[in-house]
């Protein structure tokens, strides 16, 4: 897989266009049927009488636990080296980036080790999301000072 | 709804989500950036688009292709600060964003370090090129 990888990174640098193109199209198709996995979950969570807001909630929690699974089992790692963006994107790719580091890390122990480096991709994500999130909140509150 | 309109449905959403994959590897092929920042930059770019108003239109749309990529996490949390907000006031800028992140993060964290304790990082890199993780997992960067 790596060695495949490698290669395909020299490939793509002496001769652009192709592997890009075909990496962008596996990562279209794989992203594409993760989400369209996930709205066949919205109608099943939805028929059976969650609101809307719930059942996209509840497919976000869904589509996490899936991933979860698959990088506990080692799977998850195959499917992203042919997805790329494909896995990423999705939450798929932010469980996984949860995860990954958390088992990696067991050996180092619980605390230092599973609980620092689980936060290692998702902290800067989470970190970055409330800071836009606290900038936003404060523009619309002031604002609505005015309005 | 008739069985089309489900059909649609999936379709519209295997489009659009389909579509931000593809530029988030444009992104990754054409650029530095790494998996991590990609994935920094779909958040905050759904923090912003989901205080212009532009993604409730596009969920609506789009559905679950534009709430399961994570410009729809972004999205969130914008209309978790709004909401908060009107509820509480000026308390609401402090407690709205993590509040409507709650439900991601906490099932991925949770979730995680259950997988964390069941799971061992052993039989999945046994090789010596173990280190450099492939281009489509964020651990790394």
């Amino acid at each position: 897989m790596e060695n495949k990888k490698e290669y395909g990174e020299r490939v793509a640098r002496h001769s652009p266009a192709s592997p890009v193109i075909k990496n962008c199209v596996l990562a279209f198709l794989i992203g594409g049927g993760i989400c369209a996995v996930g709205q066949l979950l919205f109608f099943l969570y939805n028929m059976l009488s969650a609101s809307m807001e719930d059942a996209y909630t509840l497919v976000t929690v869904s589509l996490i636990f899936i991933a979860v699974l698959l990088t506990g089992f080692g799977i998850f790692d195959n499917i992203a080296g042919v997805a790329g963006a494909g896995t990423l994107v999705p939450v798929t790719g932010f469980a996984n980036a949860v995860v990954s580091p958390a088992i990696d890390t067991k050996a180092e122990g619980l605390v230092v080790g599973v609980g620092a480096n689980i936060f290692k991709v998702a902290g800067p994500v989470i970190l970055f999301t409330t800071l836009a999130g606290t900038l936003y909140g404060i523009i619309e509150y002031v604002m609505s000072l005015f309005v | 709804m008739e069985v089309w309109d489900y059909i649609g449905k999936v379709l519209l959403a295997f489009i659009f989500g389909g579509a931000l994959c593809a530029v988030a590897q444009i992104l990754i092929d054409k650029t530095k950036l790494t998996p991590a920042r990609i994935l920094v930059i779909y958040a905050v770019t759904g923090v912003l688009l989901g205080a212009l108003g532009v993604y409730d239109p596009l969920i609506r749309i789009f559905g679950c292709g534009a709430t399961v990529p994570l410009t729809g996490f972004g999205a969130v949390v914008a209309k978790g600060v709004r909401r908060a907000i009107e509820e509480r006031g000026a308390m609401g800028i402090l407690t709205g964003a993590l509040s409507a992140a709650a439900a991601g993060t906490g099932a991925a964290l949770c979730l995680g370090y259950l997988a964390a304790l069941i799971f061992s990082g052993k039989p999945k890199r046994s090789r010596r090129a173990g280190r450099k993780k492939s281009a489509g997992t964020p651990g790394n960067s």
